[in-house]
């Protein structure tokens, strides 16, 4: 007999599992859909664990919290510590120089430095910033890790689709925003991809690109596989990448390294990020309903510290500072 | 105050909403801002932004949708015709892009879409260059608001001609006039509303500022106090110094 079912098998709903079962407690894992895969945002995530580089615009908690993901990640999956690096256009420097000034951890490389790290960048680009902390994962693989690593510990995602309603004792509802209707200031925020593939191009740590219309980032992954993302649009409208995002991340990812233009386009996609209106992963509480939720593009950065704090709640009644007030 | 189709705004001060950090930081900007007018986009967000125009509604002030990211008059139209229906209003701020790289407005296409939303009820707010023909033009199809820009969108430069702003406004004392677009420090905002103008229109200095919420007060703070500056008859400029008080009789050691 399980002690509390989660709702959802997505990046939050798996860490939650994990965390249950670390607090020594048995989690039923239910999801509509079953294992990840497409269908969740999970699936369509980066795997940038930048905390740093969010700082530029998230709020504390976001950087705070995010600090622990790459060492929780490693538990479970490969993460690469090598680090992350933010460009910008020659004519956009000033824009470098802003972003310096609102993170922190960060040094400046000249083109001799950037050379030494990523050389195939050092031809079209002649400063950067270097997040030397920061790690990326590759998202997939992570989901697929750690559904296994759940499994090993007895734990099978069960697919089924049930009520909220329907469930009894405590319930951590991990459902991203088909849970919108039990929390009214949740917002989509839609974001689109590409995948494309190239064997010319080396880069083994995550590029941003500072562009004062479409920036861009840019994750390696095994396989000659480089992920472009990712627009962010205040829009709840799911349907294919359009022609322009996908036009824009791609002539970005040109201007990065002109040699993407030769690169095989693998993937597309876009899919609803979650969003409370601070853009900040919380646990709310409703009767015996935990949600986790609102975890916007910091899914892979946060889901380890929402769920750590929603299964000390249910082992203790003790709150983290992610539960929400409300 | 001139009124701008018959409404009265409390302050002269008109934000955009987007590329801020998040709703959140959006909502403290316009409190401090104390921004009387919205102006929100529809064309990226489309259908599927119902939860971000609700959170602009909840902003409380007036809702100035605009056709940023047109490039025709047709689509810079269906936009505005969606618009109308979103927020059931019949304001418009009208952009038609010319240029991808400047965002300079195509006076063709402008006032093309600008007759043809006249003529089908809306209340045009034409964003447009400092061009006083193109004014004109503007003002024969029908459009009771001018919203000429300082600099182009975005780059912050402030009013990059002064003169051409100044001769605008003496070419149309009737009409309400903004300056739209181009202002990156609250000196800017100051300037225009000293020159007589009746609003400014900003979104990115404030957006992207560090500390949105604070430079948005900051903006506030200036165009109120270059509005009243204006209102206030300031001094006219001359060559010769002229002392405040008289230095015959002055005593001295």
């Amino acid at each position: 007999m399980a002690d509390v079912t989660i709702l959802g098998a997505g990046v939050a709903g798996l860490w939650a599992a994990r965390a249950c079962l670390a607090q020594g407690m048995i989690p039923r894992l239910v999801d509509r859909a079953g294992a990840p895969g497409p269908h969740g945002c999970s699936w369509w995530a980066g795997g940038m664990l930048a905390p740093d580089c969010e700082g530029a615009v998230a709020e504390e908690p976001v950087i705070r919290h995010g600090r622990d993901a790459a060492a929780a990640w490693a538990e479970v999956t490969q993460v690469t510590h090598r680090g992350s690096l933010v460009l910008a256009p020659a004519r956009d420097r000033a824009d470098l120089t802003a972003f310096a000034r609102r993170t922190s951890g960060h040094e400046t490389l000249d083109r001799a430095n950037l050379k030494s790290l990523e050389p195939d960048l050092a031809g079209t680009h002649d400063a950067a910033l270097f997040f030397a902390a920061e790690a990326h994962l590759d998202p997939r693989q992570a989901l697929a890790d750690l559904t296994a690593s759940l499994a090993a510990q007895g734990v099978e995602i069960e697919q089924t689709e049930l009520d909220p309603a329907d469930i009894p004792g405590p319930l951590l509802d991990c459902r991203g925003f088909t849970a919108h209707k039990a929390l009214p200031s949740l917002r989509p925020v839609r974001g689109e991809m590409v995948v494309l593939r190239s064997n010319e191009i080396t880069l083994t740590r995550p590029i941003r690109l500072l562009h004062t219309r479409h920036p861009l980032y840019v994750v390696p992954r095994a396989g000659g596989l480089f992920m472009l993302g990712a627009t962010q649009i205040e829009s709840g409208h799911k349907a294919p990448i359009t022609a322009r995002a996908a036009l824009e991340l791609m002539s970005t990812a040109y201007a990065l390294d002109p040699r993407f233009a030769e690169a095989e386009i693998v993937e597309m996609g876009a899919d609803l990020r979650p969003a409370f209106p601070d853009n900040v992963p919380r646990v709310v509480q409703r009767g015996q309903t935990l949600h986790l939720n609102g975890l916007f593009r910091h899914g892979y950065l946060m889901a380890p510290a929402l769920a750590k704090q929603a299964a000390a709640f249910l082992a203790t009644g003790e709150k983290g500072d992610l539960f929400d007030e409300d | 105050m001139r009124d701008f189709y018959g409404t009265t705004l409390d302050t002269p001060m008109m934000l955009g909403t987007a590329r801020y950090p998040s709703p959140k930081v959006m909502e403290e900007a316009f409190r401090e801002s104390r921004a009387s007018v919205a102006t929100v986009s529809l064309r990226r967000e489309g259908g599927g932004g119902e939860a971000f125009r609700e959170m602009v509604r909840a902003l409380g002030i007036h809702v100035l949708p605009n056709t940023a990211g047109c490039h025709t008059a047709r689509e810079a139209i269906t936009t505005a015709q969606m618009a109308r229906e979103y927020f059931e209003t019949d304001w418009i701020k009208l952009e038609v892009i010319g240029n991808d790289d400047t965002l300079q407005p195509d006076p063709f296409g402008l006032v093309e879409a600008a007759k043809a939303l006249c003529d089908d009820g809306f209340k045009v707010f034409p964003y447009t260059t400092e061009d006083s023909v193109l004014a004109a033009r503007l003002v024969d199809a029908g459009c009771r608001v001018l919203m000429p820009w300082g600099a182009p969108i975005g780059s912050g430069q402030g009013l990059n001609n002064p003169f051409g702003l100044k001769a605008l406004r003496a070419a149309f004392p009737d009409i309400p006039l903004v300056v739209d677009a181009g202002l990156g420090l609250p000196s800017h905002a100051a300037q225009a509303m000293e020159m007589g103008y009746d609003a400014i229109l900003l979104n990115t200095a404030v957006a992207e500022a560090q500390d949105p919420a604070a430079m948005a007060r900051a903006f506030g703070l200036a165009a109120e106090a270059g509005a009243l500056a204006a209102r206030s008859g300031p001094m006219p400029v001359r060559d010769m110094a002229q002392p405040s008080t008289p230095v015959i009789g002055k005593a001295w050691l």
